[in-house]
């Protein structure tokens, strides 16, 4: 029997919606998810996370087993989730552009 | 392995001189004197701020005494208000050989550099005589820490810290993590590991004061760099920093500056009571190296995604590479490959034993890839 999973992904927890990558998943390719092959939507790099189940916007996004923040859109299995999908529920999280603006 | 014995208290393992400054205005001559023998284990830090802080005296105080720490020469302008005859007594109770130069009393610069000098060379020939005893791993305090993390920090390294943790807790060592600001989120994982419930009271206390606290300053502990190596959000960041704490029951909370009373898992309550005064509290990594110090770290663990170099004054740090593409591109400033996980060339165990190891040799005395290329970075400001 094959691997459900493409042999990039990093499962981190049973219960995750989301997984590491262990290596650079090119645009255009496709990934196996779960026995089920999804294109990638987005250059994902590594140790970067690649959604392997949908997540509606709001619901929580699960990594180690525990929640990371909430989407922000809805999230399709094979999608980079990064700060354009997926937000803190505790502090916003600070990026070169959000510093620009801090320093205003 | 031999450590180096010191007249009341815990051993060391390395025999350092160190040159501190009182205020940034001393801190020219401090490191004038202290250059001519950076290849000798003479090591600068100090402390700039002109006007008193009961923070910066603890901590300079116990930095000065560390078990690392064989002779102290402190280096004062003359009138800032650090208590130097207080720091002086202090080191001289612990039977460390202390020398005080004030620039204003022995004639400016040249007389200061030339004293602190004389002074340095006498302390390296009598450190060269300190008794070598056996030290055992129970007698080890070992901080851990992360700095310059990205996604792959807690997928690798990290966890193998943690591996590591548990290894040398077994032996009866002491192991100290940090940085409640970056444990956000965790806060009820580490409750349910701690070792009475009146601990996890406190534990779940000191997160919630450290989101409170950085709340104020509008943004958590997270550098641009993070987002950047692929973390989003700080709870994300907070889990991969937290797996260095391993598996060991969580038996004590400590203030920055104190000493775990015995050993086994401490965690370290950097965020200030009260209300937000003198800024973040870690200002940068080897800020948090210096209070890991302060709190008796003989060697610090220091997990890296994207890069950093950084070593340390007084306690040699061990840097664990987290990115197999960051090993690739920066060796020769690490000391351990975590990113093979992520290869499949390793796992988790593997590397946990590798850099157990790792902190075993280094208390006999080899040296860190960040000693070797002299790293001695030393910071200290207000809290």
């Amino acid at each position: 029997m094959t691997n459900p999973d493409d042999p990039r992904l990093l499962r981190l927890a049973e219960e995750d919606n989301v997984c590491a990558v262990r290596s650079v998943v090119p645009l255009g390719e496709s990934i196996r998810i779960a026995g089920v092959e999804y294109p990638v939507t987005a250059e994902i790099p590594t140790g970067h996370k690649i959604a392997v189940r949908p997540i509606a916007a709001g619901e929580k996004v699960v990594k180690y087993g525990a929640p990371i923040g909430s989407a922000t859109r809805p999230i399709q299995p094979g999608d980079y989730v990064h700060t354009h999908n997926l937000k803190s529920d505790y502090l916003p999280t600070y990026t070169r552009q959000s510093g620009k603006h801090h320093l205003d | 392995m031999n450590g180096y014995a010191r007249p009341a208290g815990r051993k060391g393992i390395r025999n350092v001189v160190v040159v501190a400054y009182l205020v940034e205005c001393a801190h020219h001559v401090a490191r004038e004197i202290a250059l001519a023998y950076r290849q000798r284990g003479v090591h600068l830090i100090g402390f700039p701020g002109c006007f008193p802080n009961a923070y910066a005296d603890r901590i300079m105080r116990q930095v000065t005494t560390h078990p690392n720490v064989g002779a102290v020469l402190l280096v004062s302008l003359g009138c800032e208000s650090f208590d130097r005859g207080g720091l002086a007594e202090t080191v001289a109770a612990s039977g460390r050989p202390v020398h005080t130069v004030v620039i204003q009393a022995s004639g400016g610069t040249t007389a200061s550099i030339a004293e602190g000098r004389n002074w340095v060379e006498k302390a390296l020939q009598s450190l060269a005589a300190t008794p070598r005893v056996p030290i055992d791993l129970s007698e080890l305090v070992v901080g851990v820490i992360c700095g310059g993390s990205d996604a792959t920090s807690g997928l690798t390294a990290n966890p193998a810290v943690g591996r590591a943790s548990d290894l040398l807790i077994e032996q009866g060592a002491t192991v100290i993590f940090e940085e409640t600001g970056e444990l956000i989120g965790c806060e009820k994982f580490m409750a349910a590991r701690a070792a009475s419930t009146e601990l996890g009271r406190e534990i779940i206390a000191s997160v919630e004061k450290a989101a409170r606290y950085y709340t104020a300053y509008g943004h958590g502990s997270f550098a641009p760099g993070n987002a950047e190596g692929g973390l989003t959000t700080i709870e994300e960041k907070s889990l991969g920093a937290y797996s260095k704490s391993g598996r060991s029951t969580i038996c004590g909370l400590i203030k920055p500056g104190e000493v775990p009373p015995r050993g086994g898992l401490h965690l370290m309550d950097v965020v200030p009571d009260g209300e937000p005064r003198f800024g973040f509290p870690n200002i940068s990594d080897n800020a948090e190296i210096v209070e890991m110090i302060a709190s008796g770290a003989h060697v610090t663990l220091f997990t890296t995604g994207r890069g950093s170099v950084v070593g340390s004054a007084i306690s040699p740090v061990i840097k664990v590479c987290a990115n197999p593409e960051t090993w690739r591109r920066m060796g020769e400033d690490m000391d351990i490959n975590a990113g093979r996980i992520l290869d499949c060339a390793a796992d988790l165990d593997e590397v946990g034993r590798e850099i157990f190891d790792c902190v075993v040799k280094t208390s006999a005395g080899q040296p860190t890839r960040s000693e070797a290329l002299g790293h001695q970075e030393f910071i200290l400001t207000y809290k």
